[in-house]
């Protein structure tokens, strides 16, 4: 593919913290290389804004490979911007022209507070992982991976649920601001598997407990969580989840 | 975990959508079948509506669609009062919203259920008024009685009739009609396969086979009901 360079106006959400009002502001970057990735972007920005005696612009970010779930930017309109499976960090600026205007916002969720500026709180997400996404097992020496036979299919699907990162780019998308896809994710990649069984039912009452307790709202099916999420998660684990809470209201 | 705990939760309040929804799906099946034999008289002149006012009378004088009824009823009412209880939570939790909608990563009508609901809501009162109240409570107050017609000795109401009076000649009520339909073909094309999601349905064979029955179902269901007063309408039945 082409290098080319390009010049950006960016469309930032600026806010000093929790309390207070954020508001955009306008910003331009010249001389951008399409090789660059969209932090690297901001990196050159924040670069000027302290050259310039301005605050940085504060954003999370700390793999920067696309696995640690850390970035967290809604970018002209979808969560990860504009790329499908994919993450902020991962995002290359070739995916934008020169002369570009882009709108970057917060997560947007009562659930995910503004800490400040692109920083979002998370830490729901830790308590409904606490709440019940855990097995709990006797320490001691490793068990030998083949006493417990497992289907091929439903090993896949384990895993292919524990790919979430937990990055809350589904709640960002969701008109509910819904949770279901990350705790089904969770809640699925145990329910598949031998280990997962002992815990099943207090977990999945558990986790959804947190959930609501957190302040998210409920699944309309409408599937925006699915489309935006970077490790392409499947609703059908939302499905999984309901028919687990189902078995686990009917226990004592 | 008790029962109040698992119906005022997040999931259970979608259980009961979900469960509701499909219950009023079977209804649409019975309320499309029975009134299809208003076509009877397309193909029978003699027929006059008999065949549909005899299925009609059918279900008005049965206990156990009566009994169906109240929980038609209790269904509709528990489908809507939960609908708009989850639209007004959902929309409290996201305070400050974005600037740019995410517009791509669904389907318009799968993020507008309520609007649409509202609509068959508005369009539902209508229809009561139209056929059910007269039906039912003719004759009590001011209600006017429906015309009555007898097949061999036994007076039956005369809804074809009815139905005759309503469409023949009224463009702004066929227009309602042919709109609500609309509505109600956007509403299934997500709530169908969407109710299933909620209860539990994951299994990819069967969620396959839900999902195209689901756009089957929205299509043909309304289709059906729209042709109705149509076809009052356009004279293709008499």
């Amino acid at each position: 593919m082409e290098h080319y360079n390009m010049n950006l106006n960016l469309k930032v959400w600026r806010q000093k913290n929790k309390n207070t009002k954020g508001t955009f502001k306008m910003y331009r970057v010249e001389n951008i290389s399409s090789e660059m990735s969209f932090l690297e972007m901001f990196d050159v920005l924040n670069e000027q804004l302290i050259k310039d005696g301005e605050n940085p612009v504060a954003f999370d970010h700390d793999c920067r490979e696309g696995i640690c779930g850390s970035c967290s930017m809604y970018i002209n309109g979808k969560p990860h911007g504009p790329w499908q499976a994919n993450t902020t960090c991962q995002l290359h600026m070739r995916a934008f022209k020169d002369g570009d205007t882009i709108v970057v916002e917060p997560w947007r969720a009562d659930a995910f507070p503004v800490i400040k500026d692109l920083m979002v709180d998370r830490s729901a997400f830790d308590r409904i992982i606490q709440a019940g996404g855990y097995i709990s097992v006797n320490t001691g020496n490793a068990v030998d991976g083949n006493t417990l036979p497992i289907e091929k299919q439903k090993a896949d699907d384990a895993f292919a649920a524990a790919m979430c990162i937990g990055c809350g780019a589904c709640v960002a998308a969701c008109k509910n601001s819904s949770a279901m896809l990350f705790l089904s994710a969770k809640v699925s990649h145990l329910a598949l598997l031998p280990q997962g069984a002992p815990e099943r039912t207090t977990r999945v009452q558990n986790m959804v407990a947190q959930m609501d307790k957190e302040g998210f709202g409920s699944c309309t099916n409408t599937g925006a969580c699915e489309a935006t999420c970077p490790k392409e998660i499947s609703i059908t684990n939302i499905a999984r989840l309901n028919s687990e809470y189902i078995a686990a209201s009917f226990a004592d | 975990m008790t029962w109040k705990q698992v119906f005022t939760s997040s999931v259970g309040k979608k259980l009961v959508m979900g469960f509701t929804g499909i219950f009023l799906v079977l209804f649409l099946i019975v309320h499309v079948g029975l009134n299809a034999c208003i076509w009877a008289a397309a193909y029978d002149p003699t027929d006059q509506g008999q065949m549909f006012n005899k299925a009609a009378h059918f279900m008005g004088n049965n206990v156990l669609p009566r009994v169906l009824e109240i929980g038609l009823f209790a269904g509709f009412f528990l489908h809507i009062f939960q609908g708009y209880l989850l639209t007004l939570e959902n929309r409290k939790k996201r305070s400050t919203g974005y600037a740019v909608a995410y517009a791509d990563g669904s389907k318009w009508y799968s993020r507008s259920m309520a609007i649409l609901g509202t609509l068959l809501l508005m369009f539902l009162v209508m229809h009561i008024y139209h056929f059910w109240t007269p039906s039912r409570l003719g004759g009590m107050g001011t209600v006017q009685a429906l015309a009555e017609v007898e097949y061999n000795g036994v007076m039956h109401h005369n809804l074809y009739a009815e139905m005759k009076n309503v469409f023949v000649g009224n463009t702004l009520i066929v227009a309602l009609y042919v709109l609500a339909c609309g509505s109600l073909a956007y509403h299934l094309l997500h709530g169908f396969q969407s109710a299933f999601k909620t209860i539990g349905i994951h299994n990819k064979k069967i969620s396959g086979l839900i999902n195209s029955v689901g756009v089957g179902f929205a299509i043909i269901v309304p289709l059906l009901f729209a042709l109705m007063p149509l076809s009052f309408y356009f004279g293709w039945i008499k």
